[in-house]
């Protein structure tokens, strides 16, 4: 990831490819008439050099002057050239990028809740269906179709670097595409406003080539290994009796969609939507107390003893 | 004493005895009844203006307190709930409490006074306007204090406003603060037009109406039209919340975009109402430091109202996001982008008349310089956002929270302070110290510069707005620490302000009537203006009646010296709308418990729908029928009842 993750300036794939540009045209443009306004008003004002208060006012006779029409003529002219250019150029972009496309290689679900995302990938068949969280994976190169559903309220789908947002609205079907040139990992964020947890709703864009997609989609539909050690045991134990209520673990007990799907836990990078890296340390961190770093997150403080705890995370980390 | 109606109006010369005899008649009662109780232009507009400014001071005590919270990544001095309730209240306050009642405060001072009159056209519906605005901050701080102020943002979006995720009392009080609110606004804006359309004094045809009313009455027009639309949103998100309505919640049918559609077909227009009438402060304002007319005095008139149409449809482009067709996307696209052509005209006449004038600089002028590269830095950011596909990346990042406060500060926060070093002396009698006024001016210049044009990067590197922390690595931690320190040295310079009026106020430079030599009629009355402020009401025959012997515009000249007296008892006269000739004239109320009581009952009322109490809701309905009964109560001296049979001959008048 580049140091600047959610830059807008610079593009990896076809759709924020068209909109660069444009947002660039529009920034030198705007960038270049406060220059020439700001020189304008600072020459014009110390131009006649008088200075001071309401004595230095009044020491100045009224003049009729100059109508000064041309100025608002030559001005109008000047500014409509950039104005037509960039209507022209919005309404080309938006012809470009708003529509999905018409045969796109992969089309998979983004369900937002407070505050995180569900991906479902759905195959040819039932059984082909699988659900993730805050990491998308996706083939690289070709287009992939999103479409949006708001679980509770409106959210907003924004992966800069491929795509501009698009909001998730509940009860209403919105849809999103987005394409990545290169393999990588590009980093997406809530952008509308959803509550206390807004600030650390984020995930990632996964894309990788066709066969390392393929690979990691097939891994996906497995369930989960059975636990082999005495404390991996306790561990599911205690997922079967606690997680469960929300979670779910295929192949297991658990088996509530509430939160995020667990079944390959480890195979994501982040956890909590962004919010930690996914280590050991700090998994044990975000079971135990989530209210500390995500205070109004959907999942409750736990007050596991260490035992438990230690189990737990033991088994979690065996969700490869 | 004859009524007013069948009299044709005496005219004399401005003397002594004739201002002893307006006094009497004009002067509000000391004590409490005439504080509860007047209906002067000028002093609501100084509550307006004071009281305006302290919500100002206060919501600018909340964002410095957000810039601690955002100086660096990953800090805590604040919770969430706290962070999210911050930001919804200072931006509640900022521009609902702040930027519009500022203006409507200068308006109500400074309108009879260009327009050469004695009172708005209706000084009880002014004072009920204060009341109920002052009712309605209270209210909706009331929530802030005990723990429940907004926590949705200033435009509430649903359904996180609904009670199914926002179950505390956040919600109502704002909702029903917002409907509160909306009652002053819309009173006060119908008044402007009539006082606009009616009260101009003979001469004043509409042509030379000075570009500040033009501002007002557009802002007036729009918010008559647009404030029903959100009252309505807030009223229906109450019924949802309280008595379970589906109006926004979707699982039973409801649908989260109509409150979109009817907050922003209010809430854009809101956005011209809220620098229109700033935008007219400078119109006026700056040309005296140039010495000279404005330029293109007409096109700027015009260009004021085609903002305000345009204005009308430009609201989804606050919704570019949400999935709509294509083609409307193109049409308000289009649109926003259209309307960056009427602000040019006015920001060339500007400059032009800088560049063709010989500009003067004082403090005022300063800001009002100013402020025209801060609204075009603000006006470009906006037509950036016009394009709809480059909105979609700026759109609710750090980017657009740069851009609106250019807007709102640059273009009212700095207008105003420098309308405040204009018009200080009128209000005051004293000049504001402009020494002082350097150092004021060049740190919230300099201050604001630093805190937000960096902002603009900020967005430009994807920080989403309404986040109450930020990771490190993202690149935006040094870009933040100086917005920090920026709005603290900008917080400085509003510190110098309040510093240099309160100085001034004690120990300014004496102004006398017109210290700058300006050309309108506000600047013929003595500083302060007396409680009639004209004691024969002027007849202008130019644009700038104070100007005409150096201009030489018209033949005639205008004349404050000789003119109608109006002195058998408080009296202004109407005139026709487009030449302002004399029509009647208007009998004035006196000052009156009326409007303060009404405002009371309106809180009770309100009251009752927060803690749905039908017993308090009743009172408050029977406190608003009993205000109303005793304001609209027939009048002899308003001639609403008959007049006494001894004064009615001769009845062909």
């Amino acid at each position: 990831m580049s140091a600047t993750p959610l830059d807008y300036l610079t593009s990896a794939g076809a759709r924020a490819a068209h909109i660069a540009p444009l947002t660039w045209f529009t920034l030198i443009v705007s960038v270049l008439v406060c220059l020439v306004i700001g020189i304008l008003v600072w020459i014009g004002s110390r131009r006649f050099r008088a200075s001071g208060g309401a004595e230095a006012t009044t020491s100045v006779p009224v003049e009729r002057g100059a109508d000064g029409l041309p100025w608002i003529k030559w001005g109008l002219i000047l500014s409509a050239i950039p104005l037509f250019v960039t209507l022209v150029w919005t309404m080309a972009a938006l012809a470009q990028t708003a529509g999905p496309p018409a045969n796109p290689a992969l089309v998979l679900d983004v369900t937002s809740h407070q505050y995180w995302w569900e991906v479902t990938y759905n195959g040819a068949l039932p059984s082909d269906r699988f659900s993730t969280a805050n990491e998308i994976h996706i083939p690289v190169g070709v287009p992939v179709l999103v479409k949006l559903h708001g679980a509770d309220v409106i959210h907003s789908f924004w992966v800069p670097k491929l795509a501009g947002k698009t909001d998730t609205i509940p009860g209403q079907n919105n849809v999103a595409w987005l394409q990545a040139d290169a393999p990588g990992r590009y980093r997406g964020q809530c952008t509308e406003y959803c509550g206390l947890q807004h600030a650390k709703m984020a995930f990632e864009v996964v894309a990788e080539p066709r066969d390392a997609f393929e690979r990691w989609r097939a891994a996906q539909l497995h369930t989960a290994p059975p636990p082999v050690t005495d404390v991996e045991k306790k561990g599911l134990a205690v997922v079967e009796y606690r997680c469960s209520l929300c979670h779910a673990v295929r192949g297991t007990r658990a088996a509530s969609y509430y939160g995020p799907d667990l079944t390959h836990l480890m195979s994501r990078r982040l956890i909590a939507s962004g919010a930690l890296p996914n280590t050991p340390g700090s998994l044990a961190g975000w079971i135990q107390s989530p209210q500390q770093i995500k205070p109004g997150s959907g999942m409750p403080e736990q007050h596991l003893s260490g035992d438990d705890l230690s189990a737990v995370t033991a088994y979690l980390e065996t969700l490869k | 004493m004859r009524p007013a109606a069948f009299r044709t109006p005496e005219v004399g010369d401005d003397n002594p005895e004739l201002r002893a005899r307006l006094h009497a008649i004009w002067a509000t009662e000391p004590g409490i009844k005439g504080w509860l109780g007047t209906t002067d232009h000028k002093e609501i507009g100084l509550r307006y203006i004071v009281t305006a400014f302290i919500l100002l001071l206060v919501g600018g005590i909340e964002a410095l307190v957000l810039r601690l919270q955002l100086a660096g990544p990953d800090l805590r001095l604040l919770t969430p709930d706290q962070y999210n309730q911050l930001f919804s209240t200072h931006g509640m306050t900022m521009i609902f409490l702040y930027a519009s009642p500022i203006l409507s405060g200068f308006s109500n001072y400074i309108w009879p006074l260009i327009f050469g009159s004695r009172d708005m056209a209706f000084p009880r519906l002014n004072a009920f306007s204060y009341w109920v605005y002052l009712g309605a901050a209270i209210f909706m701080y009331a929530g802030f204090l005990i723990g429940a102020g907004p926590n949705d943002g200033w435009f509430n979006y649903v359904p996180l406003a609904e009670r199914d995720f926002n179950p505390g009392l956040n919600e109502d009080f704002y909702s029903l603060g917002m409907i509160f609110l909306g009652i002053s606004t819309t009173v006060g804006a119908a008044n402007f037009i009539v006082t606009f359309f009616k009260t101009r004094c003979p001469g004043m045809s509409i042509n030379r109406v000075p570009i500040f009313a033009w501002g007002t009455l557009t802002a007036s027009v729009a918010n008559l039209v647009v404030i029903p639309s959100v009252s309505l949103a807030f009223f229906l998100l109450w019924m949802d919340r309280q008595f379970g309505t589906q109006f926004f919640r979707s699982p039973h049918g409801g649908q989260p975009l109509l409150w979109q559609h009817l907050f922003w077909i209010f809430g854009h227009p809101w956005v011209y109402a809220i620098v229109l009438p700033a935008m007219g402060m400078v119109s006026d304002a700056l040309p005296v430091f140039c010495r000279r007319p404005l330029v293109a005095h007409t096109l700027v008139a015009l260009a004021t109202v085609a903002v305000m149409i345009l204005g009308f449809g430009v609201w989804v482009h606050h919704m570019f996001a949400t999935g709509l067709p294509g083609l409307a996307l193109s049409f308000f696209s289009t649109a926003s982008i259209v309307i960056t052509v009427p602000s040019a005209v006015t920001v060339f006449a500007w400059v032009a008349t800088i560049w063709l004038g010989r500009p003067v600089i004082t403090t005022a002028f300063l800001f009002f310089a100013s402020m025209i590269v801060l609204f075009v830095i603000g006006g470009v950011s906006g037509f950036m956002t016009a394009s709809v596909p480059v909105d979609w990346q700026l759109t609710d990042t750090y980017f657009v929270v740069a851009h609106l406060h250019y807007v709102l500060i640059g273009i009212n926060v700095f207008p105003v302070v420098g309308a405040t070093y204009f018009w200080f002396p009128k209000m005051t009698g004293r000049l504001m110290d402009e020494r002082l006024g350097r150092w004021n001016f060049w740190t919230m210049f300099l201050g604001f510069n630093l805190g937000f044009l960096p902002m603009h990067l900020t967005g430009l590197l994807g920080m989403p707005r309404r986040v109450y922390t930020y990771p490190e690595g993202m690149g935006w931690d040094t870009l933040n620490l100086i917005t920090s320190i920026g709005s603290f040295l900008f917080a400085i310079g509003v510190l110098l302000f309040v510093i240099n009026c309160r100085k001034s106020y004690r120990t300014g430079a004496v102004a006398g009537h017109n210290p700058w030599d300006a050309p309108t009629l506000e600047w013929t009355t003595p500083s302060p203006p007396p409680p009639y402020n004209f004691a024969v009401i002027p007849t202008v025959a130019s644009r700038h009646p104070l100007w005409e012997d150096q201009l030489d515009e018209s033949e005639g000249r205008s004349s404050w010296l000789r003119g109608m007296t109006l002195d058998q008892g408080k009296e202004a006269l109407a005139t026709t709308a487009l030449d302002a000739d004399p029509e009647r004239i208007l009998e004035m109320p006196q000052d009156s418990y009326a409007p303060f009581l009404l405002a009371v009952g309106l809180a009770i009322l309100f009251t009752g729908m927060l803690l749905i109490k039908w017993i308090v809701i009743g009172l408050g309905g029977l406190a608003c029928f009993a205000a109303l009964l005793l304001w609209l109560w027939p009048r002899r001296d308003l001639r609403e009842r008959e007049p006494a049979p001894e004064l009615l001959e001769p009845a062909h008048g």
